[in-house]
């Protein structure tokens, strides 16, 4: 019992040359729940682990559910931990994020947050 | 020993599984805690809901016993989970006691050897909801009898569920982050009475005497507040580490027998906080008796909960077989 016990800490110590862990998300612009009247071209999500590009996706409609861009999300090059969307400047109205997400060891996760365009003074 | 001797099969066979899987090829791996949006994570004194690979090591309990005078109780035990088929994991896990009551000597030994199988056979990532059944077996006569580990085994056939709040409407975000996590279980011993023999000198004869061993509703739940969810899906309101990975709860665990006058319902009410990482938690709750049977004093529980599908992603990131 104790060499197994040994030998499997062993492998575990041995195969385990590195550690990731899941990708939540770190913050955003525009920030989770925000209202802003910015003009937005872009949605930006940290998050708390760098992301596999491929796997890695984000889509924004507007309150009846229509996508607002049909724009594909891409993982920064400089910075493996920020997904990005560039999108047309949005009008005035509540936005739903989703995103779903790859990290590098290829743990899946999932998210929504939404935010609000206000109308500019 | 028979336990033990299974316990040797098994690694053996688990051993070489463990050493070949880095080996595989990428697929993407299953997650801890995850229902849609929602993270739920391992609560202390009541199960979660999930099929998963984590380990809690060590689990401290400091509580007094009731009695004239009360026994002063710190229990370490740990238990490790492996997913070892999709939606299944095998749950291992014993414990040491120490034991002081005022005007004798303290007693220490084992608790008995406790092993649990459970399927988790729905998911709802939308309404943030999961449902799991489960099989607990605690080996009798695997523990020490000077601290009350008992002579007989005692199978619980448990349902578990948890559900995250985060499908309310927007115009309710402030409740969006509670979840509530629970365990509903039947203990049944294999033993329904334990059977003593002594000898009465003064009556010159031997007297039998039994304690029965009834079956116990087993129940309780965790009322949990997600800053993590707060901050990450309802509203970015500024959190800083640590408090952005915090995750205030109550737990409410529960005793009630049913059956061979087993007396009334004890159990505890657990205030307390998890604090989420990225490979770890770190728990502490406060134990609080729910009445006079359960005790008079309030103790504290606390735990530190490992992601072992995080640490080693290569080996626990997806089921074992």
């Amino acid at each position: 019992m104790k060499l197994i016990t040994r030998l499997t800490i062993v492998a575990l110590l041995f195969t385990a040359t590195s550690a990731w862990a899941h990708a939540f998300l770190d913050h955003a612009e525009p920030a989770v729940g925000s209202t802003v009247d910015t003009p937005i071209t872009e949605i930006r999500i940290w998050f708390t682990e760098k992301l596999e590009p491929a796997f890695s996706q984000m889509q924004v409609v507007d309150r009846h559910g229509k996508p607002v861009t049909p724009n594909r999300a891409t993982v920064d090059s400089d910075d493996p931990s920020l997904l990005k969307l560039s999108v047309p400047a949005l009008t005035p109205g509540l936005y739903k994020v989703s995103w779903k997400v790859m990290s590098v060891d290829t743990h899946m996760t999932v998210g929504t947050f939404s935010f609000t365009v206000r109308k500019s003074r | 020993m028979k336990i033990f001797a299974a316990f040797r099969s098994l690694g053996s066979i688990l051993l070489p599984i463990v050493l070949l899987r880095p080996f595989c090829g990428p697929e993407p791996a299953s997650a801890h805690g995850f229902a849609g949006d929602r993270f739920f994570p391992a609560t202390i004194t009541t199960d979660d809901p999930f099929a998963a690979s984590e380990m809690s090591l060590p689990t401290i309990l400091y509580f007094r016993q009731p009695g004239s005078p009360p026994t002063k109780t710190i229990d370490f035990s740990s238990d490790i989970s492996i997913l070892v088929l999709p939606n299944v994991a095998l749950t291992l896990g014993d414990g040491y006691q120490w034991q002081k009551t005022a005007g004798q000597s303290a007693q220490t030994g084992f608790d008995n050897f406790s092993a649990n199988l459970l399927y988790e056979f729905f998911e709802n990532n939308e309404h943030e909801t999961i449902m799991s059944i489960g099989l607990t077996s605690e080996f009798g006569g695997t523990g020490s009898r000077s601290v009350g580990s008992s002579s007989f085994s005692t199978l619980t056939p448990i349902f578990y569920f948890g559900k995250g709040l985060g499908d309310l409407p927007t115009t309710l975000n402030v409740l969006r982050p509670f979840a509530v996590t629970g365990e509903f279980g039947l203990a049944i011993p294999t033993r329904s009475n334990n059977r003593s023999v002594t000898f009465n000198a003064a009556a010159n004869q031997t007297e039998v005497s039994s304690t029965p061993n009834p079956d116990v509703f087993q129940w309780g739940f965790a009322v949990e507040y997600s800053l993590i969810y707060l901050q990450g899906h309802v509203k970015d309101v500024g959190l800083r580490p640590p408090f952005d990975r915090m995750i205030p709860l109550v737990e409410f665990s529960m005793s009630t027998p049913v059956d061979r006058h087993g007396g009334t319902t004890t159990g505890t009410i657990n205030p307390g906080v998890i604090w989420s990482g990225r490979y770890f938690q770190f728990g502490v709750e406060a134990v609080l008796p729910v009445n006079e049977h359960t005790g008079f004093n309030p103790g504290v529980v606390g735990q530190v909960h490992f992601y072992l599908d995080d640490i080693f992603p290569k080996i626990f990131g997806k089921p074992l077989l």
